[in-house]
């Protein structure tokens, strides 16, 4: 008996068919002639399956209904919404300033990288160019969220495919790092740190942050390479994601990928490299790109990546230069803080930007950046008044999502949670 | 060096109402009918090579003749280069042809802007509802008449008092009904 016939057998039984192509549940007898009509060894039917919004892997609150063929998965349909809030919405209805608090709970595991997203838009359309150390502690802290976004993939990944250890490791190192943020703005999660202009004017960096951070990125290689002790040639680990969720390049593009996913099918593609900003172009840092497109390639994107991260902010703390941390706009930024409580006509001025905000000219421009789960892009459309007339969120986790029936056609239903796993999907920017 | 607007014009004769160069961005206005074999020739043509479809939206203009406008944001990851395409949808024919055959990114972002904005898209493999329940029929959030408070059920719950466009609700003003938290006298009966 060849071995593909033996695979056709086991198919038959409702065994584990790991090819796409393989065997399934409604595969004839083994055996019978060409040319006959041939009947199924069993009844067979297709089943569908709920699965979420409520699931403990589901990353938050999505449905995915499920056809499925004895394990095999048919095909999936996501079911979004369960976490729509109208951030949009919202946002016409208030001042540029105040949009920022919003934008942290959008992917609320990195909700700096969102702020320096929603600002550089409107940095765009006011034609604003922050201090220089402004745009270097703006890069080292989207950054650090960076490695956070990562680790806390990592960690729920390997949660989710059953390793359990390596999340409290990487939940140990993203604590670290919490801390810093907490030193910085005061917040953990919902930092809104970035401010249109600079960065918070009460948090600059301070020599201990540096030197903590400094201390994290002489340990995180380390770190690092321990969590690779336990993946990378772990059996379980491999088996559930290699040639798990492939998707090719070109479909990779079309379907809007960006970010890890996109790189992870060999597309050499990093908005930071493509339309640098802050001092990405002035840092020596390499774009890791994958070449299978499957999930295993996309952890490897995800490690490297991190790599890359500890690389720039290392150069970024060498470099840091001295200035201020934002930039005197009068009628856009606040005046100093010493001024407004001895000087009248600064109190004043506060007061206005404080209840007004301020206006940006009329247009509409559209500004992409490269977070943790791929191109976050916000669209604000100006009408000349201190809110904006339409902002819309280009959501990189909502985007991914509409690749998911593509990609997880084919495969078991047990590669499910790995499958929205390997988007590094987060509810909150998916449904905004 | 032709700008992007002329070279559509000259393959695709009759597409092109206009075009905006602002904040260092290409906009171009395509004739509403014209919209798929325009992003079919910019997804094609090997100069230019828009590979991406980055984001579809749509901006509602109540005051304007066509009301909405139909927003293409394109990417060429080849060439780094970014173009935005737009069509005018009037209410009365609320409809555009869809791009999903060109870039099977648009399949969810047009249903999102179908959900959202009312705009039909001719042609989409999956018309329906995303972020809003499926019978939901309250009308659509993101259109400017829709108010932000929402309207239907919504404005229906007591312990928040409906609210008005021009009118801001003050904390004060929200009536704090405390019967219902004093403890309740056959208590021990039940």
């Amino acid at each position: 008996m060849t071995t593909e016939q033996h695979d056709d057998e086991r198919g038959s039984f409702g065994y584990i068919v790991h090819e796409p192509e393989g065997g399934s549940a409604t595969e004839v007898a083994p055996g019978s002639a060409e040319g006959e009509e041939r009947q199924p060894l069993f009844r067979t039917e297709d089943l569908l399956l709920n699965m979420g919004p409520q699931h403990p892997a589901t990353h938050g609150v999505l449905r995915v209904v499920l056809e499925l063929e004895g394990e095999k998965i048919i095909k999936a349909t996501p079911y979004l919404g369960y976490l729509h809030r109208g951030t949009e919405k919202l946002a016409e209805n208030k001042m540029y300033s105040q949009v920022i608090p919003l934008t942290d709970r959008l992917d609320y595991v990195c909700a700096m990288a969102n702020n320096y997203a929603y600002v550089r838009a409107v940095e765009k359309l006011m034609g604003i160019t922050v201090p220089e150390r402004a745009e270097y502690v703006r890069t080292i802290v989207s950054e650090m969220q960076r490695i956070v976004g990562h680790l806390f993939w990592l960690g729920t990944q390997a949660l989710d495919i059953g390793a359990m250890t390596i999340f409290f490791w990487t939940f140990r190192e993203r604590e670290l790092l919490l801390d810093l943020f907490e030193a910085l703005c005061g917040a953990r999660l919902t930092v809104s740190y970035f401010r249109v202009g600079g960065i918070d004017p009460q948090g600059d960096l301070t020599p201990e942050v540096i030197a903590k951070l400094r201390t994290f990125l002489t340990s995180f290689p380390a770190k690092l390479e321990e969590y690779e002790g336990l993946l990378a040639e772990n059996r379980i680990w491999l088996a559930r994601t290699r040639n798990i969720a492939v998707i090719s390049a070109e479909d990779a593009v079309n379907f809007g990928l960006t970010g890890p996913a996109l790189r992870g099918s060999g597309v050499a593609y990093d908005i930071r490299k493509a339309e640098p900003y802050g001092v990405y172009d002035r840092i020596e840092w390499e774009v890791p790109i994958g070449s299978h497109g499957d999930t295993y390639d996309r952890y490897w994107v995800r490690m490297e990546e991190m790599r890359q991260s500890a690389r720039i902010l290392s150069q970024c703390l060498d470099r840091l230069p001295k200035g201020p941390i934002m930039i005197d706009l009068p009628g856009v930024t606040y005046p100093r803080r010493d001024k407004v409580m001895t000087d009248m006509e600064s109190l004043i001025h506060h007061f206005k930007v404080a209840c007004y905000g301020f206006e940006t000219p009329p247009g509409e421009v559209y500004c992409g950046t490269e977070t943790p789960k791929g191109e976050l892009g916000f669209y604000l459309v100006s009408d000349g008044t201190n809110k904006p007339y339409r902002m819309r969120i280009r959501a990189p986790s909502f985007v991914n999502m509409g690749a998911f029936d593509h990609m997880a056609r084919g495969y078991l239903i047990a590669d499910i949670v790995t499958i929205f796993g390997t988007y590094d999907i987060v509810m909150g920017e998916c449904d905004r | 060096m032709q700008s992007i607007a002329e070279l559509i014009e000259q393959h695709i004769p009759g597409a092109v109402r206009g075009a905006v160069d602002a904040f260092g961005e290409q906009t171009v206005l395509i004739a509403r009918e014209m919209i798929v074999p325009v992003c079919r020739w910019l997804h094609d043509a090997p100069e230019l090579a828009f590979e991406q479809l980055s984001d579809l939206t749509a901006v509602d203009w109540p005051e304007q003749a066509e009301r909405f406008e139909v927003v293409y944001q394109l990417n060429s990851l080849r060439y780094h280069r970014r173009l935005r395409l737009k069509a005018r949808v009037p209410l009365s024919s609320c409809e555009i042809d869809s791009v999903v055959p060109v870039w099977q990114a648009a399949n969810f972002l047009e249903r999102e802007v179908f959900d959202l904005f009312g705009i039909r898209f001719c042609q989409h493999p999956d018309l329906r509802r995303i972020m809003m329940p499926e019978e939901y029929d309250e009308g659509y959030p993101l259109r400017k008449d829709f108010p932000a408070a929402g309207k239907g059920w919504r404005n229906t719950f007591k312990f928040w008092p409906a609210m008005e466009p021009g009118r801001d609700v003050m904390l004060t003003e929200i009536p704090i009904d405390a019967s219902g938290l004093a403890p309740s006298k056959d208590k021990g009966t039940s």
